[in-house]
């Protein structure tokens, strides 16, 4: 399965990064890049439980694809989400019951958001996807 | 003005935390441990491990007797001198779940239960869980704007209904002294039961509990530079004569039958199963270290620090502090800047702090704030973990305004 292209621009980007301000930097970048989600969306059926911040995530099959749409008020968090959306929009539902996410994180750099005691709540956000993907 | 710390070296896991450049900063989540500590873990688990209370064999005397020693500590430390008896607990959360339930017969529908805004979840939850089982009103003492509890408020709402007054010394999140003899004085005058939650307050200067006058004084050893899965009861004579035991099994059993049992009185009647042995001999070590140190000179040095960290702060445009903080800690929020873009900027430099609720969600709503930065200090900091600190806090912010 190949990466979308966004995806694989990213991926490019962020093992470019030199340290922790660039990637950070990136990571906002990105984050102000995400189309917002409306206030209807930002809503508490819609709000991803577990995160320091507040996280929405909405998710719908279009013609067989999934389309997620997800926002935050923090910016880090945003951010990575952002870079969830581009790896997973588009995919069928059987293309994304396979894909391994902790490794894209781990591509891009960014495993350590993954790991247990974080409390950012990208953990959570995986979570929902999959409870939304079922 | 540089402020080093004459204690840094005796605990070397803030050298072993500098290599993998981190800068430890969570003290009043848990501390570091100092080397009289491992070497009293070492020694126990390396001379010969035995349970204790329970065997005539020698090992097991030797545990039962190094065991009996960390409990006679305690109490010195806390100069508890014959006016009650020290029970070891699994934590501190542990020690305030077996008052919640062991003193739950006592409790009868609309009686009242007081306890303060800032209280730890440790110190709220069996409370409310507790006035939920038996109907009972809980009370919330409210908060003057440097986060102390407010005594005017106190005066009315501790009354004749109250039957338990359960408070914390010091908070872990606003870093103030909360006015205990006055609190107690208040529930005393009503024949209320008093509880403290010394947590944070244990770590700094030594505790008179007689002095203090409480029923029940609660901390739990980590905090204290002791081991994990420890905490420590402090229960008054008269008020233990009241608590009923909680958890069953082991040694706390004087007679048992298949049908029903007598039980020990405290301190054994309230730790049943196997305590935590090495734990206990680790704390005893820790309090001899600690009581090894000039106590001038650890609380002069903290409240240095503690300085140093509010000038610091305050240089800074746009934070704001949690109340008014005295010593230990300080808690903070940056205008226009999400907590946990914060943290995360700062996880990414190496500074290890916390941010978030800090197991006070009612105190972070009362400020209206989904969380905050927590800075909190040791005896072993010294200034130049606060200038990384304040570095990173500099280059965090200027990425994200």
């Amino acid at each position: 399965m190949s990466l979308p292209v966004e995806a694989a621009e990213a991926l490019q980007t962020f093992q470019n990064a030199a340290g922790w301000e660039q990637r950070a930097r990136l990571l906002m970048q990105l984050g102000d890049r995400l189309p917002p989600l409306s206030d209807a969306d930002k809503c508490e059926a819609n709000r991803v439980h577990g995160c320091e911040s507040q996280v929405w995530l909405v998710g719908e099959l279009r013609d067989g694809l999934w389309q997620f749409a997800a926002s935050s008020d923090a910016r880090m968090i945003r951010g990575l989400v952002a870079l969830l959306l581009l790896r997973v929009n588009g995919l069928s539902a059987a293309e994304l019951q396979q894909i391994d996410l902790p490794d894209w994180f781990n591509q891009l750099g960014l495993s350590r958001q993954l790991s247990q005691s974080r409390s950012n709540g990208l953990n959570a956000v995986l979570q929902r996807m999959n409870e939304l993907a079922q | 003005m540089m402020i080093p710390s004459p204690w840094r070296a005796d605990f070397p896991a803030i050298a072993a935390l500098q290599r993998q450049d981190q800068t430890y900063l969570d003290n009043a989540a848990t501390t570091q441990k100092p080397q009289a500590l491992l070497d009293a873990l070492a020694h126990y688990y390396a001379n010969g491990a035995a349970n204790v209370h329970r065997a005539q064999h020698l090992p097991g005397a030797h545990a039962t007797q190094a065991f009996e020693d960390s409990r006679l500590k305690v109490a010195q430390w806390l100069n508890a001198g014959d006016s009650g008896q020290i029970i070891f607990t699994h934590g501190a959360t542990s020690a305030l779940n077996l008052l919640a339930y062991g003193l739950e017969p006592l409790f009868h529908p609309g009686d009242e239960i007081v306890i303060s805004a800032l209280e730890h979840h440790a110190n709220l939850l069996p409370w409310q869980q507790l006035a939920q089982r038996r109907d009972l009103k809980l009370v919330i003492l409210p908060l003057d704007d440097d986060g102390v509890i407010d005594l005017a408020a106190a005066v009315h709402l501790i009354g004749p209904r109250t039957r338990l007054l359960a408070v914390s010394q010091l908070s872990n999140v606003l870093g103030a002294w909360q006015p205990l003899p006055a609190l107690l004085a208040m529930a005393k005058a009503q024949n209320a039961l008093t509880v403290v939650d010394g947590a944070q307050g244990v770590v700094h200067g030594r505790h008179d509990v007689q002095a203090l006058g409480c029923d029940f004084y609660v901390f739990s050893s980590h905090k204290l530079y002791g081991p994990d899965g420890l905490g420590v009861l402090f229960g008054r004579n008269s008020a233990l004569e009241q608590l009923r035991p909680w958890q069953f099994g082991g040694e706390m059993v004087l007679e048992a039958n298949y049908h029903e049992s007598r039980f020990r009185p405290a301190p054994l009647g309230f730790e049943a199963g196997t305590p935590p042995i090495a734990s206990v001999i680790g704390l005893g070590a820790t309090l001899d270290y600690l009581a090894g140190l000039d106590q001038d000179a650890v609380a002069a040095h903290e409240a240095a620090l503690h300085d140093y960290l509010l000038r610091g702060l305050a240089a800074r445009n746009g934070i704001r502090l949690l109340g008014k903080p005295q010593l230990a800690l300080a808690s903070f929020v940056v205008e226009g800047v999400h907590n946990a873009d914060l943290a995360h900027l700062l996880t990414e430099q190496g500074i290890a702090v916390r941010a978030g609720h800090h197991c006070a969600m009612p105190l972070l709503k009362r400020f209206e704030l989904a969380g905050a930065i927590r800075v909190s200090l040791a005896l072993y900091n010294d200034s130049e973990d606060l200038e990384r600190f304040f570095e990173a806090l500099d280059q965090a912010l200027e990425l994200l305004r």
